[in-house]
């Protein structure tokens, strides 16, 4: 069986982010997840460079790796070159790839990102929009979000933008032939396999969890679940 | 003191002249389109320099990738068609909007001269899925940086300087520049992470006085996953509440930010600390108004405030346009594009408006 340690090390980015940490600390200092969150960057380069397979699987199936912020505050002071961030994004990849992400509570909400951000990349061409913010979801966006949502075009054309028509300018609608290039290169580079992993684990849990699972959209059971679930065991 | 002031002198960095290629930010057209029309203006109109705006540009899914949905080598390759676009148009400057954009690219870029088989990989993807082929970018500039560039001839231009009229003290200016500008390849930004000094130079050139509070370098908060996801939002609000805090006994007149992300938490997370909590940041109730460098620069060169888009933030404006003694119509702030009066959002209920 491949050793989880070579699965991580395949990704140059692991290659890049862990060189013999010396465990100082320093990381931690400046990490505003580990402020926050119990989290320690520190903690995540000792446990991966012991290479002990059966803590890094329990990593992997953690809150743990879904708690840093990728601020990317850590690169900037590690006396070793080192990158937790960076050993994150990969840990989240391969936690992604074999299914672990759907055994913990932040884990599981990687479903909500990819119905969300990760179909409006394929839909629209861009991965964050004004469509997609629904005043009811983002109540701390204030009143002057559902005014200016209200209000969009003639707002938004006052400001030089061109939103929701064809042609240059800021919110345009993006081209049909651009986003059947970006399909397309989603199928070329893994890109599509990747979402129908997240989907397949998520719907898998769904159905252990006997909550009602949509193939798309947000409305469903499920969504609203990994969207909103706090256990509040989380901060320090 | 002297030579501590001049240490971001060390993170000098290379800026184009002209003919520049723009990435427009999912983030700013967002929340701020107004802000990528004055960018272009100020480009076009003040300084004469060509930038093109291709209608077939797309995201950098930056979002996405650092979400952790995106793969990699899809990352990369979604960037690398925007880097073919850029190829055909035949400029070679780069600007993105976004500073999320901004990390991505030095990113990609110190990837593939690291790893050069990475590059090939791209190169290969993208011609299998769209038979593209490109050309990396001799030069990649935020568009801060540009506007950091070509700062003292914008003054000669300006109408105004950010000093209070009342006063003739300079305004208390704090910058934020955002993590990815500075902290993914420091050498890639004016004065690193460390001695930011991006704003810092518009600030003092045009007037101002950079506010040095002890959380200036701290993240605002987005860690993205921890704002997409709203059980996670507690992270964010915390962050950010955390530099208001540490700037607030400097008693700031304003603050300027790099990134759209920032520039938008910065002012929606003071009302909702305002509601939540019933705290603001100055002595008013008012909040702490906050602008994007665009904004910034549209204003002292005399723009309307309501044509750049300074009546779509929550916390408002109209303080600091007082402080400055820049002149707007009041009646103009909701009047829309056809002429009409649209009404007035609903005001909050404890941030004062
Ligand atoms: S990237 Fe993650 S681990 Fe590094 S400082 Fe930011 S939150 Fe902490
Ligand atoms: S700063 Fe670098 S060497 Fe120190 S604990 Fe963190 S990763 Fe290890």
């Amino acid at each position: 069986m491949v050793k989880l340690y070579d699965v991580l090390l395949q990704d140059i980015r692991f290659q890049e982010g862990l060189n013999a940490c010396m465990n100082c600390g320093v990381c931690t200092a400046i990490c505003p997840a580990s402020e926050f969150y119990k989290y320690d960057p520190r903690q995540i380069c000792d446990l991966v460079q012991s290479k002990d397979e059966e803590k890094i699987e329990e990593l992997l199936k953690s809150d743990t790796i879904w708690y840093c912020g990728q601020c990317m505050s850590c690169k900037t002071r590690c006396p070793r070159g080192n990158v937790p961030g960076l050993i994150i994004m990969v840990l989240r990849k391969v936690s992604q790839e074999l299914g672990y992400f759907t055994e913990s509570e932040k884990g599981r909400q990687q479903f909500a990102i990819k119905r969300v951000i990760g179909e409006n990349i394929l839909n629209t061409g861009y991965c964050a929009h004004v469509n997609i913010l629904d005043p009811k979801m983002h109540p701390e966006q204030g009143p002057i979000w559902k005014w200016y949502k209200d209000n969009i075009q003639d707002v938004t054309d006052r400001l030089g933008a061109n939103y929701n028509r064809l042609g240059p300018g800021a919110l345009r609608k993006i081209p049909e032939e651009n986003l059947a290039e970006i399909r397309k290169i989603y199928e070329v580079t893994g890109g599509m396999d990747f979402y129908n992993k997240i989907e397949k684990y998520s719907k898998e849990k769904a159905k252990d969890l006997k909550m009602s699972f949509d193939e798309q959209g947000i409305n469903n059971e499920y969504f609203y679940h990994v969207y909103l679930e706090n256990k509040n065991n989380h901060q320090k | 003191m002297e030579v501590k002031k001049h240490y971001w002198n060390q993170y000098q960095k290379e800026i184009a002249d002209d003919d520049y290629f723009y990435e427009r930010s999912c983030i700013r057209q967002t929340f701020f389109p107004g802000s990528e029309t004055t960018f272009l203006r100020i480009m076009k109109e003040e300084l004469g320099k060509n930038i093109m705006d291709d209608p077939n540009l797309h995201t950098c899914t930056g979002i996405g990738y650092h979400s952790d949905v995106v793969a990699f080598d899809t990352t990369q390759t979604v960037c690398a068609r925007i880097f073919s676009l850029m190829t055909d148009s035949g400029l070679k400057n780069y600007v993105p909007s976004c500073v999320t954009s901004f990390g991505l690219f030095t990113e990609l870029i110190e990837t593939w001269k690291h790893f050069p088989e990475e590059l090939e990989k791209t190169r290969e993807n993208l011609r299998k899925a769209t038979g593209r082929e490109f050309e990396l970018p001799t030069n990649i500039a935020h568009p801060s940086d540009v506007i950091f560039k070509f700062r003292k001839e914008l003054k000669e231009k300006m109408k105004y300087q950010l000093v209070n009229k009342h006063t003739g003290k300079p305004l208390k200016v704090v910058e934020h520049i955002g993590c990815h500008y500075g902290k993914v390849f420091s050498q890639h930004s004016i004065g690193g992470a460390e001695f930011p000094h991006v704003l810092a130079g518009m600030i003092e050139e045009w007037g101002g006085e950079v506010v040095d509070y002890p959380e200036r370098r701290h993240c605002c908060g987005f860690g993205f996953r921890q704002y997409l996801v709203m059980a996670n939002r507690g992270y964010s609000v915390a962050n950010t509440k955390k530099k208001f805090e540490s700037m607030k006994p400097y008693k700031p007149d304003f603050i300027v930010a790099n990134c759209p992300g920032c520039t938008m938490f910065m002012d929606k997370w003071q009302y909702t600390i305002a509601e939540m909590e019933g705290i603001t940041y100055d002595e008013f109730g008012k909040g702490i108004p906050v602008l994007s460098y665009e904004e910034m620069a549209g204003m002292l060169l005399g723009y309307n405030p309501w044509d750049i888009g300074m009546q779509t933030h929550q916390v408002q404006v109209e303080s600091l346009l007082d402080k400055i003694g820049v002149e707007y119509d009041p009646k103009d702030k909701y009047i829309g594009k056809s002429g009409n009066y649209i009404g007035e959002p609903e005001k909050p209920e404890n941030l004062k408006v």
